[in-house]
Order: C-alpha cells, then sequence, then structure tokens
C-alpha cells in the first residue's frame, strides 16, 4: 500500500513522511485485525444475519462497551465538535456533552425492553419490532426507510473524518483525480473487504484499537498543551475574546462562550433532540442486540459516559486551537475549521506522535463506517428485500444480501463523498438526525402500549419530516447565504431558537396523539400484535426464545482474544 | 419493599406473564434517571462563569462533574431495577416449549 502511494504523492509540499508512515502501519494493523476477526467468538457459520449482522448476539460488557464506544463517538464527531466550538463558541459544540450525558438514562429506559422483545422474536431491527407489534407493512417500512436514508450520509460523514486527516498530512490535494482520491479510495476498499467477510466482528474487534488510540491522544493532548499555551485561564480567555469579537458580515458576535439569556433553549433542545434520536439510527441500535444479555445494556449505560468526558476534552481542543492561533488551511489552500484538531496536532506535537493521533481519527472513522453500513444493508435486508421482494428468503440467503448491500452502502458513500460537494454530506446529516428523530414514537412509544394507532403514527412521522424538512431549509446561514445553514430556528409560541428536530418532534406528538384518539374512538382496526406482555423482559436464555441456531453458549463475558 | 413474591424456576412461563415487580424501587430507580436530565436541560441553572475551578469556568466544569454524577445514578438505577424484579422463570434453562411467534 505504502508502495502504492508513494509515487502519487512524491515531490509535494507539506508533506509529513513520518506521521504519513505511522498512519499507515497502524492502518495495517487495523486492516489485517479485520479480516482475522471473522474467528472471534465464533458461532457455526456467518451464514445468518444472526451471525454476519450482529455478531452471533452475545458480545458481553466489555465487548459491547467498545463497540458501542466505537460506534457513537465517531471521527466525525472527533472532527466536527471541536471545530464548531472553534468556530462558533459552545452552543453549537458544547451541547455534545450534556447530549452524551443525558443520553444514558435516555437510553436505560427503554432499550433494554427493545433488547428483550428483539431476543424473544429473532428481530434484528426497529422496523422488525414495528412490523411484529401492529402487522404494519407500511409503518414498518416508513421506519426501515427513514433509518437507511439518514444513515447514509452518517457513512458519509466518516470519509470526511479520514480526508480531513489526510488533508493536513499532505494528501489528496493532488493535481488529478487519482492522487486526490487514491489514499480514500484504498482504506474504503480495504474496509468493505473485512467488513464483507467478518460482518459485526471486524468492527467489534478493531474499536479496542480505535478507543484505545483515542484515550491515549487525547490524555496526553489534554494534559501537555494546555502548558504549552499559558494554561487554561489563558485558553479560556483567547475563546472569550474570539467569540465577543464581532463577525463584520453579520455584526454580530461570532459565537457563543457561554449560552446567554435566549440561547438556553437552543442549548438544552439540541442535547435533549440528539439524544432522543441516537439510538433511532439503525447502527445504535445494531450494536445494542448484539449484546449478549438484557443487563449487558443497562450496565453499560453506567459505563459509556466515560467517552462523553474524553469528548468534552476534546471539545474544549477546538478553543486550545484558538489560543494556539492554529489555522486551518487545506492542501486546496482554502480555510477549512474542520481541520482544525489535526493542524493542531501537526503544529503542536512531534510527527510521530501526530501520526498516531491522525491514525485514531482515521481508525475511529473504519469502526462506525463498518457498523453503520452493516445496520443499513441489514435494514434493507429485512424490511426492504425480505419483506416486499422475496418472502421466502432462507437465512443464508439474507445473509447474502446484508453483505452486497453492505458494499453497496458503502460505495454510495464514497461515491457521494468523491463527487459532491462536502457541504452536501452535512446538510444531509442534518436532515437525517431531523428525520430519525421522527420515528422515535413509532418504535418507543410502541415498547409500552398499543394505545397509539399505526396510522396516527404513520401520519405523525409524515407531518415531523415534512415540518423538518421545510423548517431545515428555511435556516439561511448568513454567511454564504445557502439554504440548510444549521439546526436552529425559532420555536414557533415562543421566540427563542431552539432544535428544528425537536419543534417537528412536539407537532409529531400532537398529531399522533389526536389522530390515535379519533381512529380509537372510532374503532378502526389497529392491526395485530405478535407480542406478549412477557416478552419485553425476556433475558438471556429464556427457554422460548426463537433460535435459528442450535448454539447457547452466551454467558461469557470475556471476550475471546 | 412490600409485595415481592418469589416465584422460583417454574417452568412453563406463559407469553403474558410479567415478572413480579417492586413498585417502589422501580419508581426511585425512575427519579435517579430522571435527575439528571432534570439537571442538565435546566441551562440556566449553570450557564455562568462563577466560580472558576482550575480555570475552568462553572459552565463547563459544572457539566464535567454531572458525567460522574449521572453515571453514578444510572448504575444505582441498574441495581435497584435488578432487586425490583424477579428473575424471570425460565430463565436459564435450555427447554424449548415449541411456541413460534412469527
Amino acid at each position: 500500500m505504502s508502495a502504492a502511494l508513494v509515487p502519487l504523492v512524491a515531490g509535494k509540499d507539506g508533506l509529513d513522511g513520518v506521521a504519513l508512515a505511522v498512519l499507515i502501519v497502524l492502518f495495517l494493523v487495523v486492516t489485517v485485525l479485520g479480516f482475522m476477526a471473522s474467528r472471534f467468538q465464533r458461532g457455526d457459520s456467518l451464514e445468518s444475519l444472526d451471525e454476519w449482522g450482529l455478531g452471533g448476539r452475545k458480545f458481553g460488557t466489555w465487548v459491547t462497551w467498545f463497540l458501542l464506544g466505537g460506534d457513537l463517538y465517531t471521527a466525525y464527531t472527533f472532527v466536527a465538535v471541536p471545530a464548531a466550538m472553534f468556530a462558533a463558541g459552545s452552543v453549537a459544540g458544547f451541547f455534545a456533552v450534556p447530549y452524551t450525558i443525558i443520553l444514558y438514562p435516555i437510553i436505560f429506559v427503554f432499550m433494554a425492553r427493545l433488547w428483550s422483545v428483539s431476543h424473544r422474536h429473532g428481530y434484528v431491527t426497529t422496523a422488525d419490532f414495528v412490523r411484529g407489534r401492529y402487522d404494519s407493512r407500511a409503518l414498518s417500512l416508513a421506519v426501515a426507510v427513514t433509518g437507511f436514508v439518514a444513515t447514509m450520509p452518517y457513512i458519509a460523514l466518516q470519509l470526511v473524518g479520514i480526508q480531513a486527516v489526510l488533508d493536513v498530512v499532505g494528501l489528496g490535494g493532488g493535481g488529478n483525480w487519482l492522487a486526490k482520491d487514491a489514499p480514500l479510495l484504498i482504506a474504503f476498499v480495504l474496509l468493505a473487504a473485512y467488513t464483507y467477510t467478518s460482518g459485526l466482528r471486524a468492527p467489534a474487534v478493531i474499536a479496542f484499537v480505535k478507543d484505545g488510540l483515542i484515550y491515549l491522544v487525547i490524555i496526553v493532548a489534554v494534559i501537555y498543551l494546555p502548558s504549552k499555551f499559558g494554561g487554561w485561564t489563558e485558553i479560556f480567555g483567547a475563546a472569550q475574546d474570539k467569540m465577543a469579537a464581532t463577525n463584520p458580515t453579520t455584526g454580530k458576535p461570532t459565537g457563543s462562550f457561554i449560552p446567554v439569556s435566549g440561547q438556553m433553549w437552543a442549548y438544552a433542545t439540541l442535547a435533549l433532540g440528539s439524544a432522543m434520536a441516537l439510538f433511532m439510527y439503525p447502527h445504535s441500535v445494531t450494536a445494542t442486540l448484539s449484546s449478549d444479555s438484557r443487563t449487558t445494556i443497562r450496565r453499560n449505560a453506567s459505563i459509556l459516559p466515560a467517552y462523553s468526558f474524553v469528548l468534552g476534552l476534546l471539545a474544549l481542543l477546538g478553543w486550545v486551537a484558538i489560543a494556539a492561533g492554529t489555522k486551518p488551511i487545506g492542501v486546496d489552500g482554502k480555510p477549512n475549521p474542520q481541520l482544525v484538531i489535526p493542524q493542531l496536532f501537526e503544529d503542536s506535537f512531534p510527527s510521530w506522535f501526530a501520526g498516531i493521533a491522525f491514525a485514531a481519527v482515521a481508525i475511529g472513522a473504519l469502526v462506525p463506517a463498518a457498523i453503520m453500513s452493516i445496520a443499513a444493508a441489514n435494514t434493507f435486508t429485512r424490511n426492504i428485500y425480505k419483506e416486499w421482494i422475496r418472502p421466502d428468503a432462507t437465512h443464508a440467503q439474507e445473509a447474502q444480501v446484508s453483505k452486497v448491500a453492505s458494499l453497496v452502502v458503502k460505495a454510495f458513500a464514497l461515491v457521494f463523498v468523491l463527487t459532491l460537494d462536502k457541504q452536501n454530506a452535512i446538510n444531509f446529516q442534518l436532515l437525517g438526525g431531523i428525520w430519525i428523530l421522527q420515528t422515535f414514537p413509532a418504535i418507543v412509544f410502541s415498547l409500552y402500549t398499543r394505545w397509539f394507532h399505526k396510522w396516527a403514527l404513520l401520519a405523525g412521522w409524515a407531518v415531523g419530516i415534512v415540518y423538518g424538512t421545510y423548517a431545515a431549509y428555511e435556516i439561511v446561514n448568513p454567511l454564504t447565504g445557502k439554504h440548510f445553514g444549521g439546526s436552529l430556528a425559532e420555536i414557533p409560541g415562543l421566540g427563542d431558537m431552539g432544535y428544528v428536530a425537536m419543534t417537528a418532534f412536539v407537532l409529531n406528538l400532537v398529531v399522533t396523539v389526536v389522530l390515535s384518539f379519533a381512529l380509537n374512538a372510532a374503532k378502526v382496526a389497529n392491526g395485530s400484535d405478535e407480542t406478549a406482555p412477557g416478552d419485553y423482559f425476556a433475558d438471556a436464555g429464556d427457554a422460548r426464545v426463537e433460535r435459528n441456531r442450535p448454539v447457547l453458549e452466551a454467558g461469557t463475558d470475556q471476550p475471546a482474544g | 419493599m412490600a409485595h415481592l413474591h418469589r416465584s422460583g424456576g417454574t417452568d412453563g412461563a406463559s407469553p403474558s406473564e410479567v415478572p413480579e415487580t417492586n413498585k417502589t424501587l422501580l419508581a426511585v430507580a425512575g427519579v435517579l434517571l430522571a435527575i439528571p436530565v432534570v439537571a442538565l436541560l435546566w441551562v440556566s441553572s449553570y450557564a455562568r462563569e462563577s466560580p472558576r475551578l482550575w480555570g475552568f469556568p462553572f459552565f463547563f466544569w459544572y457539566q464535567f462533574l454531572w458525567v460522574f454524577i449521572c453515571a453514578g445514578c444510572t448504575y444505582t438505577a441498574h441495581r435497584l431495577v435488578l432487586a425490583a424484579r424477579t428473575p424471570r422463570p425460565g430463565v436459564g434453562a435450555h427447554r424449548g416449549d415449541e411456541e413460534t411467534g412469527r
């Protein structure tokens, strides 16, 4: 791989050879691990979705911790959160901290129920559950399509994270198409190959390396960098000055140092809306359902906040960069705030450590990209292929379709990033967050009650999506004049700014409740329910669990190897 | 701690059977889970600069502090929920009562 790269980049300015070598070596290590992962806690064969797409449903507490940590705290998060802090301040960036704290009490409440009912009935996706709960193909399709569409730009953004690193190392700005995109292409072909062969086991194993590197880099950065740039008082002072300075284009302050009156709702709704949305994404559900017992996910809810602490420190590195005077300028010569963290590392650390930091971000992109593509593929296979195209598909056929779909999904993401402006991926990601939150009532409320009517849930979903998309379109970036300029809009009737996904969600809720009331009063049939109250409490080893594999070696909490 | 009957590992769990639950313990767990959510969504209670800690404005160190408080609340809630529910009948048994739901 390195031999192939050298001629493409030779002679360019600003190429950091040592950092690149470290990056390539670490990348090769995880590639080997990815292929070897197919033997990790291996079942009889990989020829079913339970095995390929859910790792045999037997990851214990620690594997799940690494897998979910690697899944939720993505490379894009690690690039975008400090970038938002750097460019626009705490309302835009630091909300990620309360978001990833309140996330855990919220999922504690309902994810165990989702795990149990899915375990009992062999559900692989949330749309499977909705299908079983209401016997409604329409509602199930709505949930599946929303999940699928919302995941696609998320995968694309992982590539943006890798690109940011390659850009700072000095790769990717070459004149011709091949020199520009070859590194990303190679990285993705390798990722696609080992995801295809190892399924969910590949990201599970690579996540150990990814999270180890991330913790190492952040801890070193947070101890070393502040002393280098005058201590935290100095850093917060520099950030406060930058955020208070008037932006010449808008005539308003550059950003927010600490939320002031009028920004409280924005901060709170961004945190709450994002927290409620995160576990509606297929990749979060996939990582949860792969755990071996009902308690694994709840135990994880109390140990996963360790990542939130790291994320908070990382967010503050965006402000360290302000004090350090970091100039994030791409290989193409244009300023790009997304490069601020890689650039800070490049400027402040010796090359070899910068290489480790870059590898942490690049590998950090591979884990979620793999899980997301598997989750999107599972959704396609179960809820579109099997439901609408081949209802008699066998388990082996399902696994095969899912493997191919995971390739297609990744190829699509790659084309998306290489051919379209990055801003499109970011816009779609913003929309994806709004859309996915609209599936919350159909999934979470249905875990508790069937009072909500399937048609009301569908109508609420549709209203939420249409309103959210329209509201997001109407947000114009004051600097560029473009639509989809952010996630905050005035909350109707309140006057303060708020997260549009939450406004859409409230509207969704009102429609759902009113229509449910009307449809129930009119005694319109609400489908049949294949689940029973006891299913929502089923645990590992439940005697009644349907199994398509004759194994039950679960209960091993230790990662084998 | 009232109404806690252990039904033990009896077999033949009916699908409609919900494990016995101690409602008091569940309610306490619910309160523990609600505390961090309410505290962090009440932004105006902590959106200020002082008192500072090691150079960190209050706004920042206070939220970092909640990472630990929230982890503690969630873990306690986890223990409470485990204590509140009788183990499900049939758990751990390798018994198949030939029920096919789908």
